[in-house]
């Protein structure tokens, strides 16, 4: 029995293990430092290891190598790209999470209790946050390069566990949070239980457990097709449910709607980028010779899910909800990218994850500063005559909302165009259809708010617009601006997307 | 006998797993039924690796077992805090969401 050691290339796997290590440092912070100095220790070793690790990224950046760590993770263009989106979005979000109004002081305390008082007015704070932060983003980081079903499967879970609890960390409407977190944390493991199936019987079909291994079993057809059949449909599940595609949506409004908006906006963005990066690595690399198994299945679904979102959208009368239903809806808009199949479609649907990201958290940092004597205000009539009361704020998210809704001069336009134009060169005109109509039917209720905050007199209810920290202002005006240059000028970072993304096999 | 045997068995264990986490309402039941999935899972990924003749399923399954165990521990501590704050583990009393 010979036992050889493993090659690790450290230098592509730095910008991971360097979040890692903050993480880990980030737990020891919690338990050895002085109360009094950890809130800003943490915020520093987190803003230091995600700067770090991008500067670690942008120095590999023009390498690619299917063996970065013994063929489980794949180095290419495509993986850099959206690991350096996701850092950018964490960069954002954890300026965010800083905002600490947001979070409860005491996440064990029973909500009402005297403990509960005691920690708030000795003004506790969940530094934990800061951790489980990295967690999740190093999960992300790993789970667009992962190369074999192993470490897909870990990072999936790594980086959803930190994100199950952070749902549950609401300073305000305590309940309604650890509700949210409940829900998030038994559908997720019930997803990943479907997930790990899939991944059981693509082994199973293939007697491999790379990606790439699974290619060849398709290419060669040598296998089982039943078992490759219910491995595609269950490894669907999982990664579908993250991304909250119809009919595995349900989870997604209650959850963004009870999570602390910091984190809502990190999760809808974040986890986003780094599950359909996974999605497409997966079918590009994997399944893209067995089209004819899935492809009318996803079709489906793509259809149905911006369909779903568009239209429930309208009625919703919560801002958070709302948005969560437009990110069912930007689920089916990504997915025309993954059907697409092609080259143009992978680069679009890398530069729309990059879009839509950057305006995410955009919008929900604003969502963060309009609150009332209670917390933050979410239902959509309160938010009337904004406008008239700080026109700079209302306007900023108007400009969101119209980048959601794919209006030119945003990068949301140049992300929907470059997507369905890829998903019409491949022959899915289905698809581009109901993405024009559907996006016409978003349109609507996007503009119903923008009306509702600029043509309708404010109610006096103590409804009110806090003037943001330093941190939470670098966020949104960050994001407003790289929305409206990616809107007006995107040529540099669409050559540059099609000139790096590639999936290496 | 046949291995494929152990593949009916194992999907068999995964559809009551299934079937409890739709039907059942405690959040504990709830939480047991996922890992029978998972276990199931665990179940076919050995089964296929005896199939194939590779030791890459049996150690997916030392992977899930370590990754079922961080689960355990994240879904309780909710579970706990949401016990603690309603004095109940049913997950229809968890409905303020709904509306």
């Amino acid at each position: 029995m010979e036992f050889t050691s493993p090659v690790l290339n450290y230098a592509q796997l730095a910008p991971m293990l360097i979040v890692f290590g903050g993480a880990l440092i980030g737990v020891l912070i919690e338990a050895f430092a002085p109360r009094a100095s950890r809130f800003s220790s943490q915020l520093f070793i987190t803003i230091f290891s995600l700067v770090a690790s991008f500067a670690a990224l942008v120095n590999v950046r023009n390498q690619s190598s299917a063996d970065a760590a013994m063929g489980s993770v794949a180095f290419d263009g495509a993986g850099v790209l959206l690991q350096g989106a996701i850092l950018i979005i964490a960069i954002l979000s954890t300026f965010l999470i800083a905002d600490q109004e947001n979070f409860t002081a005491l996440a064990a305390a029973i909500p009402g209790s005297q403990e509960e008082r005691t920690a708030l007015q000795t003004d506790l704070r969940v530094t934990e946050v800061f951790p489980l932060t990295l967690f999740a983003v190093a999960g992300m980081l790993l789970f667009p390069v992962s190369s074999d079903l192993i470490t897909l499967f870990v990072a999936l879970e790594v980086l959803s566990l930190p994100l199950y609890l952070m749902a549950g960390l609401a300073r305000r409407r305590r309940l309604l949070s650890q509700e949210s977190a409940l829900k998030y944390f038994l559908l997720g493991a019930f997803s990943s239980a479907f997930f790990l199936l899939g991944i059981a019987y693509l082994y199973g079909y293939s007697g491999s457990i790379t990606l790439v291994g699974i290619q060849q079993s398709v290419v060669g057809g040598a296998g089982n097709d039943v078992f490759l059949l219910l491995g595609i449909a269950f490894i669907s599940v999982g990664l579908l449910f993250k991304v909250g595609a119809v009919p595995f949506h349900a989870w997604t409004p209650d959850v963004y709607q009870g999570a602390p908006t910091a984190v809502t906006g990190f999760m809808a963005a974040a986890t986003k980028v780094a599950a359909f990066g996974a999605i497409l690595r997966i079918f590009y690399v994997s399944f893209a010779n067995a089209e004819w198994s899935w492809k009318p299945a996803m079709v489906v679904i793509a259809v149905i899910t911006m369909i779903f979102g568009s239209v429930v959208a309208i009625t919703q009368r919560d801002v958070k909800r709302m948005l969560a239903y437009s990110s069912i809806a930007h689920a089916g808009f990504l997915l025309s990218g993954v059907i697409a199949l092609s080259k143009s479609g992978l680069d679009a649907s890398i530069f729309y994850l990059f879009a839509y990201g950057i305006a995410t958290i955009g919008a929900f940092g604003i969502v963060t500063l309009v609150r009332d004597s209670s917390g933050e205000v979410g239902d959509l009539n309160r938010w009337s005559g904004l406008g008239k009361r700080s026109p700079i704020l209302a306007s900023t998210f108007a400009f969101f909302l119209l980048a959601f809704a794919g209006i030119p001069l945003t990068s949301g336009f140049v992300g929907k165009f470059s997507i369905f134009s890829a998903a019409y060169e491949s022959g899915s005109t289905s698809i581009l259809l109901v993405g024009v109509l559907s996006s016409a039917i978003a349109a609507f209720f996007y503009i119903r708010v923008i009306v509702l905050m600029f043509f309708k007199d404010p109610v006096e209810d103590g409804t009110s617009v806090v003037i943001p920290s330093a941190l939470t202002t670098v966020t949104i005006s960050v994001s407003a601006v790289v929305t409206l240059i990616l809107g007006v000028y995107p040529a540099p970072l669409i050559d540059f997307i099609t000139n790096t993304a590639l999936f290496i096999r | 006998m046949s291995p494929y045997n152990y593949l009916y068995v194992a999907g068999l264990l995964f559809t009551i797993g299934a079937v409890g986490v739709v039907v059942r309402r405690n959040a504990i039941v709830v939480f047991m039924c996922i890992e029978l999935m998972l276990n199931a899972a665990n179940l076919t990924l050995v089964t296929f690796s005896r199939i194939n003749g590779t030791l890459d399923g049996q150690i997916v399954a030392f992977f899930t077992m370590v990754v079922a165990a961080c689960e355990v521990v994240v879904g309780l501590a909710i579970i706990v805090a949401i016990y603690r704050s309603r004095r109940s583990a049913s997950i229809d009393d968890a409905s303020l969401l709904k509306r």
